[in-house]
């Protein structure tokens, strides 16, 4: 009986730290602030890459991983200034903008790198629940997970920085009038966002199949996280994950993977018919 | 209105095609090789072989005077693993380019897509992949092993081997259904019991509910015929989380060469039957892997898409030659007699008049802990048999149909 809790507790942790790892970073650049970023899954890619091209240089797994996630988060400030930064005032341009950046990058990896690399393996560890037996790794993407929430939760809600960062994304004309370097606030937020998702993707590297257009199997939970999340990202994403996780587990556990997914994509339709804001919308109510 | 005006187009590019022909036997200008391979998407990895394989066997027959004096044109088009893109580039080929012949394809979704406008047409198309079998049809020729070959010489070992539970993971298309299909049946008839079947849609890359419900149904074996990238981090993950059970699959090592791409032990205990894997130890296929990386020096592994890609051109040419035309019809009646066959790296092959699929000699094969492959056991050369016991006959009827185990042909 235990081993069956246990078993369901490990599931939702494993689709919850997903959903949170893969939205994370999107949360930051799309929720807070409005840019519809589809290379998104390209700076996940970036960091496994990374990640797996340190490990074969040598560098520990933990260290190479946050070593992507910092690679990710200065390529994403470059790409800020080069090329987003034009488009704040245009979301529906910068979804085209990012879009191309992100073909660009796909095909020049595949030119570049080649179609597949060789995994690193994940790092050994796995202990028996019952008659299941469960990969300590696992549980340590859902720690981080848990991380990254309290983390983001810090920055953006007890240091300077996240007052400013808030202010100058309700009012940027308002922060600026009153001191807030906004252009700088929006590239620091815009590395922060791409360091989460180079992150996401050094996190999950060792336990995939690395290709170019890895990408992508991200880009889906992400979007759908966020949005579902709504317009607070803060206090949204965290329980749009949890709902999202419950529902996708419960379905792949009863009906396997297909209705699994079809079940989840189901529940953002609903929550989006009838709470169009998001869950944030509904806690933000009740706050007040 | 579109569909009539592709018809159309199609009726003039066959009429023009015609002409083309016949003013160019004259001149003797080359022949065109229309072929679509995925070599960017989730498929890459397995489509960049394919087009390595066809290059490399258009490189030598060039080289050695052509087919009929007449030199080959490579016309190479990326369709991205998409199937809508696969029918724009294939009527491309066919009534633009007007393609002497048709090589390509990797998942069967994509050859089904193609298949109709293929038979449109009177060009003859080549299927390089192994796949779930059944399809008759005249305009195509099958290259690669089919369920017979694979699936009934794979499970009744593994059944003897490791016991009669079997937990199946599969792609969630036309190839992962109908090999379930093939699997069910096979296992019905040895007195085998299925514990667990979970179709994976494409794209799906976290498996810790699967491997759960696999521990849970307690199967003393696993089929996985997962396909693409994506779904080979299962392997990883089953691996990580000490799952450790015996698997066997049509596609795996061979096909995707899992044991390059993982860390070992991941693919520990993975059984195969193939008519080509890499490890081959035969002076020909040495001396085909020689040419191969001579070429393609950074060549991860040579999988048998790959392999097949490299024999279809040897395979048209001998047709060709034999038919002296380059018209289906007059190919077709070479396969008629039975006697299209090559002297590929495996060995003999040659073309089942019945079903147009080709002889395979198989070997099963099996991974080690430490990604070494073994030869398990020799079947010698296995004929494409199953499409002519259940009816089919393209020397006499062209079904233009895919059967399966349960889509018979009906009796007339």
């Amino acid at each position: 009986m235990s081993a069956e809790l246990f078993s369901v507790f490990y599931q939702f942790a494993d689709v919850f730290a997903f959903l949170i790892l893969s939205a994370a970073g999107l949360a930051i650049v799309f929720g807070m602030m409005g840019v519809i970023n589809m290379a998104h899954g390209e700076f996940i890619m970036c960091g496994a890459y990374v990640t797996v091209g340190l490990v074969n240089l040598g560098v520990p797994l933990p260290i190479a991983q946050i070593l992507a996630a910092l690679t990710a988060g200065i390529i994403g400030m470059i790409v800020e200034l080069l090329i987003v930064r034009r488009f704040y005032k245009r979301p529906l341009d910068s979804l085209l903008a990012t879009w191309g950046l992100s073909l660009i990058v796909t095909q020049s990896m595949l030119l570049i790198v080649g179609s597949a690399v060789r995994g690193i393996g994940t790092p050994e560890g796995s202990f028996a629940i019952g008659g299941y037996t469960f990969s300590t790794y696992r549980l340590v993407l859902f720690g981080a997970a848990v991380a990254v929430l309290v983390g983001l939760y810090i920055i953006f809600m007890k240091t300077r920085f996240g007052v400013i960062a808030r202010a100058t994304m309700q009012n940027a004309a308002m922060a600026k009038a009153l001191g807030a370097r906004t252009g700088r606030i929006y590239s620091i937020s815009f590395g922060i966002g791409t360091a989460l998702a180079g992150l996401c993707g050094a996190l999950y590297a060792p336990t995939m199949t690395l290709i170019p257009t890895m990408g992508a199997t991200f880009v889906v939970e992400s979007f759908v996280t966020v949005v579902i999340g709504g317009a607070n990202v803060l206090l949204g994403t965290a329980p749009a994950a949890v709902f999202l996780a419950m529902i996708r587990m419960a379905l792949n556990a009863s009906y396997g993977q297909i209705i699994g997914q079809i079940g989840m994509l189901f529940a953002v339709i609903l929550i989006i018919r009838v709470l169009p804001e998001g869950l944030s919308s509904v806690l933000v109510r009740r706050g007040r | 209105m579109y569909s009539g005006r592709v018809v159309g187009m199609a009726l003039l590019g066959a009429v023009l095609g015609a002409a083309a022909i016949g003013s160019a036997q004259a001149a003797e200008p080359p022949l065109k090789v229309g072929l679509l391979e995925d070599v960017s998407g989730d498929l890459a990895f397995m489509g960049m072989p394919k087009l390595h394989g066809s290059q490399l066997a258009v490189e030598e027959i060039n080289k050695s005077g052509g087919i009929l004096g007449r030199q080959i044109e490579l016309i190479h088009l990326d369709p991205q693993g998409d199937n809508a893109r696969y029918q724009e580039f294939g009527r491309r080929l066919l009534n633009r380019d007007k393609v002497d012949v048709l090589i390509g394809g990797i998942t069967s979704a994509s050859r089904e897509a193609l298949r109709p406008i293929v038979d449109r047409t009177t060009t003859p198309y080549i299927y390089t992949n192994q796949y779930e079998g059944g399809v008759c049809d005249a305009s195509m020729i099958s290259m690669g092993a089919v369920p017979e070959q694979q699936f009934s010489t794979l499970i009744p070992w593994m059944v003897e081997k490791f016991g009669k539970k079997v937990y199946v993971i599969a792609a969630d298309y036309n190839f992962g259904q109908i090999s379930a299909e093939w699997n069910r049946k096979i296992m019905k008839d040895l007195g085998g019991e299925v514990v667990g079947e979970e179709f994976i849609p494409l794209g799906v890359s976290q498996f810790a509910q699967t491997i759960q419900n696999i521990q849970k149904a307690k199967p003393d074996w696993l089929l996985t015929i997962n396909v693409g990238a994506a779904q080979d981090s299962f392997f990883e993950q089953a691996a990580a989380a000490n799952l450790n059970l015996p698997m066997g699959s049509s596609i795996k090592i061979m096909l995707g060469f899992e044991h390059k791409r993982f860390k070992p032990p991941a693919l520990n205990n993975m059984h195969a039957t193939a008519n080509w894997f890499e490890e081959i130890d035969t002076p020909e296929a040495n001396d085909f892997k020689k040419r191969w990386h001579a070429k393609f020096p950074d060549e991860l592994y040579i999988n048998d898409m790959g392999y097949n890609a490299y024999n279809a051109l040897y395979m048209y040419k001998a047709l060709v030659e034999k038919a002296k035309s380059t018209k289906l019809e007059d190919m077709r009646k070479v396969i008629a007699t039975g006697d299209a066959c090559i002297d590929a790296p495996e060995g003999k092959v040659c073309i089942d008049p019945k079903s147009q699929h080709t002889s395979h000699r198989m070997r099963l094969i099996s991974v080690g802990p430490k990604h070494e492959v073994t030869v398990e056991k020799d079947y010698g050369t296995i004929q494409p048999y199953w499409l002519g016991e259940i009816g089919c006959d393209l020397t006499k009827k062209n079904d233009k149909d895919q059967y399966t185990p349960s889509h018979l042909p009906s009796k007339s």
